[in-house]
């Protein structure tokens, strides 16, 4: 690809990604009385992100045993109180060792 | 400072997970036959995972522009209702030229973090954008120069990154709230009708993602509101 292509798309690509984020925090002065829309937005994080977990994360490993794993262990600490990091290395660790117990082992 | 310091701390968890992801977009990225300093560009004026891995993909085509655009409207519209939200938690200083500095930065993990607190300020918010962004870039970097240095097993492993995060943002809130429990469960049955059912898995993961988490929220909003204080907390 030349680099004017490249560029055109780095500008459309960053251009409305930027918008998106900033308009809705840039120009939104006023607090939100309407109790629906309050509660909507108390929602939306959690359920993006669940949506984008479930079943994507299954599948991002290439080993679906090894993922399952990965992902139980995370639930497991998570409910427990641990934090992000120790949550996210304890996933990989699992899928790690799940994967050469699978590869070597079995 | 103190509100500054206490959010890089806060950043260091998102930093480190976004190293490993961008990580994976380096390598992916060369894959593609992109320069190194083309993804390390990418990384640095977008800020987010499944929007840059969706830009790739459609840029190695000549001229889909408008592809590009509708791609990322739709991957991204959800960062939309995540600005609505956190502007409503913000300090009464955070107005301004600062929020369109420090929109750029809204991505789903710095999102959670951030409403997380009862109220947001400048100082934390810009303390809490510092270790994600660096993560991002670097891994981006280090992913695309030597990514083919590390064996595919831990590869493999490091994709689980950024979802085990997602679920340490989730899990504990959906413990002491059987509501949001309920609210997200309906989010993950939908994003697997998506992912399973035919028809409805012709649709792209973005605007499906997109789909299932706005009428999760919907419902959560109809049937079980919340009050004041949650909201707010």
């Amino acid at each position: 690809m030349d680099n004017k292509s490249f560029f055109i798309y780095l500008l459309i690509m960053a251009g409305s990604t930027y918008l998106i984020r900033a308009i809705p925090f840039g120009a939104m002065r006023k607090k939100i009385e309407n109790k629906f829309i309050r509660s909507f937005l108390y929602y939306i994080p959690y359920t993006v992100l669940s949506a984008m977990t479930f079943p994507a994360a299954l599948y991002a490993t290439g080993n679906i045993y090894a993922a399952a794993s990965g992902l139980f262990v995370a639930i497991l600490l998570a409910i427990k109180g641990k934090g992000l990091t120790i949550v996210a290395v304890a996933a990989c660790v699992t899928v790690f060792v799940v994967e050469i117990i699978m590869t070597y082992l079995i | 400072m103190n509100d500054f310091l206490k959010g890089l701390k806060s950043g260091i968890p998102i930093g480190l997970g976004y190293l490993s992801v961008s990580f994976a977009f380096g390598i992916m990225a060369i894959s593609l036959g992109f320069e190194w300093w083309q993804a390390v560009l990418i990384s640095m004026t977008n800020l987010t995972s499944a929007g840059q891995l969706a830009g790739i993909g459609i840029m190695i085509n000549p001229a889909q522009y408008l592809e590009m655009f509708l791609s990322q409207l739709t991957i991204n519209v959800r960062y939309s209702f995540m600005s609505l939200s956190l502007s409503q938690k913000v300090t009464p200083q955070f107005t301004g030229i600062k929020r369109w500095i420090f929109g750029f930065f809204m991505t789903d993990e710095i999102f959670a973090v951030a409403s997380n607190e009862n109220k947001v300020s400048v100082t934390f918010f810009s303390g809490l954008t510092v270790f994600p962004y660096i993560g991002w870039v670097l891994g981006t970097l280090l992913g695309s120069v030597l990514g083919n240095v590390l064996p595919a097993i831990i590869m493999n492993a490091l994709c689980l990154a950024i979802y085990g995060m997602f679920v340490a943002i989730v899990a504990p809130k959906a413990k002491e709230s059987l509501a949001l429990l309920l609210v997200a469960g309906l989010s993950v049955a939908l994003s697997c009708a998506f992912y399973y059912l035919p028809v409805l898995s012709e649709i792209s993961s973005g605007l499906a993602i997109c789909i299932c988490a706005i009428l999760a929220a919907v419902f959560g909003a109809v049937v079980f509101p919340v009050k004041e204080e949650n909201t707010n907390g």
